[in-house]
């Protein structure tokens, strides 16, 4: 089998606004467990309930980095490839609780916010929420289309 | 917290090694989906040395200078109180497998609002030659008495 290089984007075929990615992804406490040993981080509100309630947390939250992580997965795929991201950056603003048995889906939609044409550059604008909730805040991603 | 820790470079970290299988146990923990970050074939069909890591794996490398920061003695960061606000990566290359990493913790900058302290911690990490990778940038917050 011969392994083709990632088609990218054209930046000429972009306009401000275009929707580029949209994805879901459902969070369980496994995939919390999966990120706290990959990552190490291994603060226990993110696997403890007891903890996260003895600090004034409802329970168990998303590691912010893990939902910062995985909100830029659908942008890599659409540029096609994760040396293109150039610069990423977000606010975190509001929790994410993983219900033990029913988890917790974080919903991603990715629209172009700006291109700088000679750069060859598009800033892609992130809206990630939760419960239909925003829970990144200024999520953008700089992204190299040459 | 103690505001004349602004402008405080930190001893740099000792060097991380970039591991393949860190890469992809990582890539498996954000969601990736994209081949680069996980088959060699794909990473090097696109032109790169080995696996690329996903654009938030800096913080991987990050984190052992925000652990000097909380350590400092005279900084006054209550590590309980501590919650995370911004982060920003911003790439003059990708990490890629094989990388070995070495990271310096710069306090770009300490506020006060509304009885909140708030740290901005600014990592700059360079690979084995000392050319410049990756600055992984944290905004603390450190909730004030309530």
């Amino acid at each position: 089998m011969t392994i083709s290089a990632p088609v990218t984007p054209a930046i000429d075929s972009l306009t401000v606004g275009d929707i580029v990615a949209e994805s879901s992804f459902p969070l369980t406490r496994d995939s919390l467990v999966r990120y706290a040993g990959a990552s190490g981080d291994f603060n226990p509100i993110h696997y403890r309930d007891d903890v996260a309630h003895a600090v004034g947390l409802p329970g168990v939250l998303a590691h912010g980095m893990l939902t910062m992580g995985l909100a830029i997965q659908p942008v890599v795929d659409w540029a096609g490839d994760p040396a293109r991201v150039l610069d990423y950056q977000v606010r975190f603003t509001r929790p994410v609780p993983v219900d033990p048995d029913l988890g917790a889906v974080v919903t991603v939609v990715a629209k172009v916010g700006a291109l700088e044409a000679e750069a060859g550059v598009a800033r892609i604008d992130l809206t990630v929420t939760f419960n239909a909730v925003t829970v990144l805040g200024k999520a953008q991603a700089r992204v190299s289309l040459v | 917290m103690n505001p004349a820790i602004q402008g405080r470079v930190f001893p740099a970290v000792p060097p991380y090694l970039v591991g393949r299988e860190k890469v992809r146990e990582f890539s498996r923990a954000v969601f990736s989906t994209n081949p680069i970050n996980v088959d060699l074939d794909a990473a090097r069909a696109a032109g790169h040395s080995d696996l690329v890591a996903p654009p938030t794996f800096a913080v991987v490398v990050q984190e052992a200078t925000l652990a000097q920061l909380l350590a400092e003695p005279d900084a006054g960061i209550d590590f309980t109180r501590v919650v995370h606000g911004d982060q920003r990566f911003s790439f003059s290359r990708p990490i890629v497998a094989g990388d070995e990493l070495t990271a310096t913790l710069r306090v770009a900058s300490v506020k006060s609002l509304g009885g909140h302290s708030m740290v901005t911690a600014e990592s700059t990490i360079v690979d084995a030659s000392g050319a410049h990778v990756v600055t992984a940038t944290s905004t603390l917050v450190v909730r004030g008495d309530e």
